[in-house]
């Protein structure tokens, strides 16, 4: 049994992070360039520490799956990034986005890490700017915010619908000054397929050329994972195509805990499902939330266009029920609040699931123009996709999977629990509890490579300074790249009939089905038998056309398919040892009389780290106690 | 609906490409134009033919990954509107759809529709950023930006880097590209500090790529499926002849 220790500091919550700060060790200029540092995923969290770490001197060695690090899918974040400026004089502060943060994290975050994610937000902010990141500004020329889900205050700093797309341009400019100084190499185009670890440390990673299809491997004194999110267990998500658990899971096989895996959010504004082949759903941005009026008709399966259906037949369920947060409460509620209407058939739409996402009082109020400014880009996009234009009729959205606050486990230094293997960004689990709020993902992406992980990497790193280079030709090494050979070449071999995506259609609605929104004990083992039996249908059935060795496009998604196989088992076994409904999590069997989530802060509030036991093995669960000390442990209430 | 596609298969960088013709049947208008192509090559890997080799990733027109050249033109028919965002929707009945990789000498076939666009890469490396490192920036409001110019400024990043202009143009010219980038720089005070150095650098790694000239005729903001305007390239102009001027002028 491993011992979880997740180091936070003592004293004071204000005061851990700068005294934490300066006793940690540091690795002088001229060591740091004798040391080589990994990163996998050059999204906002890879770039950023890529770039940071470049910047201090280290050698780093950048990697993405993309042909550029500029298309990790941070590109596609809308709404904004938050911080504690208090720039709008509404009484923000640092204290308050980490009040927010653990509150709408429904009380399963880490108090220490959340309170120092809110406190380098104003460094990032200010560090995006100098970098050139054009946010909205108001007309005297100062920084604009506008106010997300969950929250009360205004802290959200934009670029219209594209701050992900202007925030990860800037720190792809960060990332390609330190390539042009050649404190960084990018290998683009590769997959990790294996994580290598040498006397109990990681000390490299195998890849795949996905041009070349050559097997490759990697050394380096420690090893960054950066790679963001596995929404796409769903199969239909908000993410990119490419997103996968893969590097996560092979680190995960390796050893490194994998904490809270069933947490994983549904975003209440994505593009209704259009069609069958349909592989990806579209986001609508929270930010839309703050202009437009969420409502149902109060008539079970009106098939009414809906500028026909009357103001007073309109049912704006989300400020009935919460007249406090109105349309603004936060993910998790706003997706069920949804779903429950659809469930008892007021859906809207030919398939009834969908509800209708209202922007007409807006545009009477503020004009065309203004609502134009603010989302031009989301309305745009949501008309090339529908054909409908969403200034003359309301748009109409569902859930969707979307961001997965579970991840590898880390401690405080962001480290996992194998020794010289962090994890950063999206792909740890650590700052968002069992729901995340709005526009705190970019936050803390940003937070942890441009100003976390460069600090406490180096107090790993004091040690090894001595090491000097890592040989490729280890045995560790060796072995690695001949397991992911053999595991390439059994899959190259099935010959069977069916493509990888066939499978991964298949694969996600089983989890939707039983591992999604809404979830009962019975169900998630009913979905652990359906992935068993699927998974035996794949290696059997699974065809992958062409060879190896070349550009072989379905190789690539079948190896990412195989993996969400066990990361499905593992989800519903972590669902359904959690008892209780907590945020996203939510199970049937632990509601109010309301049908609000009911948490259960006496025997489940800890975070659940599982150990990888072998293929089908049923794993080992850690708990690391949370305690909280700075508040008070409440019913979160959005009434 | 039934379409018939005339798909460019190219079994890699060496190997000569040719049109292949595949009938689809039973098209939803609904689909996107990549899904299109996902469920004719879904059936291709279930007759044990290799698919057709696409890029794309994000599906929403954000990424920058996809680009086709459709019916002649780059991400096809419809205006500022990526391939992914397209819509089946937007072609008849019965049409014959050509699909064709980009065509330029800088981004050279990899397989069948893909293209390797690191030249692209190269020309950001030369010196598409600001010099500044972690840690030294000073406060976010410090530095007020007039809305105007911010708006202008945004316009200019929204550049995705798909490389539709290159492929628009006669000459295959990266212009539209590279003066993005730097007008969004040069026009913000954080930016104009190395605006001078910047365009030299960024225009001598575009002629090194082998990317063309710019003859003005504007394919490239036509087929932009951003709307990046070819104003920015009168921009990086005025700022490429000042800066060789003051090259000249101080040696
Ligand atoms: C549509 C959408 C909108 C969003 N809007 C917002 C918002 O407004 N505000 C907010 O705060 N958050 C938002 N989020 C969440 C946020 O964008 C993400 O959580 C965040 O950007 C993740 O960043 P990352 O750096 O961790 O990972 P990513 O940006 O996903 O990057 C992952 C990187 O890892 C690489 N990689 C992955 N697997 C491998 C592998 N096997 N081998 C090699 N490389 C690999 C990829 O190439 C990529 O470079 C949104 C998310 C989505 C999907
Ligand atoms: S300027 Fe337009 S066409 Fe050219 S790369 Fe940028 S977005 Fe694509
Ligand atoms: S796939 Fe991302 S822009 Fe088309």
């Amino acid at each position: 049994m491993q011992q979880l220790n997740s180091k936070i500091p003592e004293g004071p919550l204000a005061d851990k992070w700068s005294r934490y700060k300066t006793s940690l060790r540091l690795v002088s200029p001229a060591n740091k360039k004798k040391l080589e540092i990994i990163v996998v995923g050059t999204g906002l969290a890879g770039a950023s520490a890529a770039s940071a770490l470049g910047e201090l001197g280290y050698k780093v060695k950048a990697f993405c799956f993309q042909d550029s690090p500029r298309r990790a899918h941070s590109v596609a974040a809308q709404g904004g990034i938050n911080a504690a400026k208090n720039y709008k004089n509404d009484n923000d502060s640092i204290y308050r986005l980490f009040f927010d943060t653990i509150k709408g994290g429904d009380y399963r975050a880490r108090e220490a890490n959340v309170y120092r994610a809110a406190e380098v937000s104003n460094l990032v902010i200010d560090h995006y700017t100098a970098l050139g990141v054009p946010f909205a500004r108001d007309y005297g020329g100062a920084l604009d915010t506008r106010s997300f889900g969950g929250v009360q205050v205004s802290r959200t700093f934009y670029a219209k619908g594209q701050t992900g797309q202007q925030c990860l341009l800037g720190a792809y400019s960060s990332l390609n000054r330190q390539i042009a100084k050649g404190t960084v190499k990018m290998f683009s185009r590769r997959d990790m397929l294996d994580l290598v670890i040498v006397e109990g440390k990681a000390r490299g990673i195998i890849t795949r050329n996905l041009v070349s299809g050559e097997l490759e491997r990697h050394s380096a004194h420690a090893v960054v994972l950066a790679t963001g999110g596995y929404g796409t267990v769903f199969y239909l998500s908000t993410l990119g195509l490419g997103s996968n658990a893969s590097a996560a899971w092979s680190a995960h096989k390796k050893g490194a805990l994998f904490a809270n895996p069933s947490f994983i959010q549904i975003h209440p504004t994505s593009i209704p499902v259009l069609n069958d082949y349909q592989c990806k759903l579209t986001l609508m941005s929270e930010s839309l939330r703050n202009d437009g009026r969420v409502w149902v008709s109060k008539e079970k399966g009106d098939k009414r266009h809906p500028t026909e259906i009357p103001e007073e037949e309109r049912d704006y369920y989300l400020e009935r029920r919460y007249p406090a947060f109105g349309n603004l409460v936060p993910r998790d509620v706003a997706s069920r609040a949804a779903k429950e209407r659809c469930d008892a058939g007021y859906g809207a739409g030919d398939s009834g699931l969908s509800v209708y996402l209202d922007f007409k009082e807006a545009i009477e109020a503020q004009g065309k123009k203004a609502i134009q400014d603010k989302y031009g880009n989301l309305f745009e996009m949501y008309e090339k996709i529908t054909g409908i234009n969403p200034y003359n009729q309301p748009m109409r959205i569902y859930p969707a999977g979307h961001y997965t606050m579970g991840g590898l486990w880390v401690d405080y230094n962001l480290m996992t629990t194998i020794p010289g293997l962090f994890a950063i960004g999206e792909s740890n689990f650590s700052d968002h509890g069992a729901n995340r709020l709005g526009a705190n993902s970019l936050m803390q992406c940003s937070g942890d490579g441009y100003f976390i992980l460069p600090n406490t990497i180096g107090d790993y790193l004091a040690d090894e300074i001595r090491t000097g280079k890592i040989p490729t030709d280890q045995q560790p090494f060796k072995e690695a790249e001949k397991a992911v050979k053999e595991k390439i070449q059994k899959f190259m071999a099935i010959g069977g009939r069916k493509s990888a995506s066939s499978f991964h259609k298949r694969l996600g609605k089983i989890m939707w089905d039983h591992c999604g929104m809404r979830r009962d004990a019975e169900g998630l083992k009913k979905g652990k038998e359906l992935l068993n039996e699927l998974e035996e249908e794949f290696w059997k059935d699974l065809r992958i056309p062409g060879n190896d060795r070349e550009i072989n496009q379905e190789l690539e998604k079948a190896l990412k398919v195989a993996d969400f196989f066990e990361v499905g088992r593992l989800m519903c076994e972590d669902a359904i040892q959690r008892e209780e409904s907590c945020g996203a999590h939510f199970r049937e069997e632990h509601q109010t009389e309301t049908g609000e989530a009911k948490r259960d802060d006496k025997n489940f509030a800890y975070v659940a780290a599982w150990e990888y036991k072998g293929h089908r093995e049923k794993p080992d669960m850690h708990k690391e106690p949370l305690r909280f000390e700075h508040v008070e442990i409440k019913e979160r209430s959005y009434k | 609906m039934n379409v018939t596609l005339k798909i460019w298969r190219q079994k890699n960088a060496q190997a000569k490409g040719k049109f292949n013709t595949y009938p689809l049947k039973d098209v939803s208008p609904e689909m996107s134009f990549l899904e299109m192509l996902d469920y004719l090559n879904m059936q291709l890997t279930e007759q044990g033919e290799e698919p057709v080799a696409f890029e794309h990733d994000c599906r929403e027109g954000i990424c920058g990954t996809c680009g086709l050249y459709i019916n002649g033109r780059p991400h096809g028919p419809m205006r500022n509107t990526t391939t992914c965002e397209l819509h089946m929707r937007s072609f008849k009945d019965g049409e014959i759809i050509y699909i064709e990789p980009w065509r330029a000498r800088a981004f050279p076939i990899m397989k069948d529709l893909i293209v390797d666009r690191s030249s692209f890469e190269r020309i950001m490396r030369a010196a598409g950023f600001i010099n500044t490192n972690t840690g030294s920036a000073p406060e976010a409001n410090s530095n007020p930006v007039s809305k105007i110019i911010a708006d202008k400024a945004f316009d200019a990043a929204t550049c995705i880097g798909c490389g539709a202009c290159v492929a628009a143009c006669k000459n295959s010219s990266a212009m539209l590209y590279a003066a993005a980038k730097i007008a969004q720089y040069a026009m913000i005070p954080q930016g104009k500090v190395e605006a001078k150095d910047r365009v030299d650098k960024m225009v001598r790694q575009m002629d090194a790529e082998g990317f063309g000239f710019c003859s003005n005729t504007y394919g490239c903001e036509f087929d932009c499926p951003k709307g990046i305007s070819v104003d920015f390239i009168a921009l990086m102009n005025r700022e490429f002849l000042s800066s060789k001027a003051c090259k000249q002028k101080h040696g």
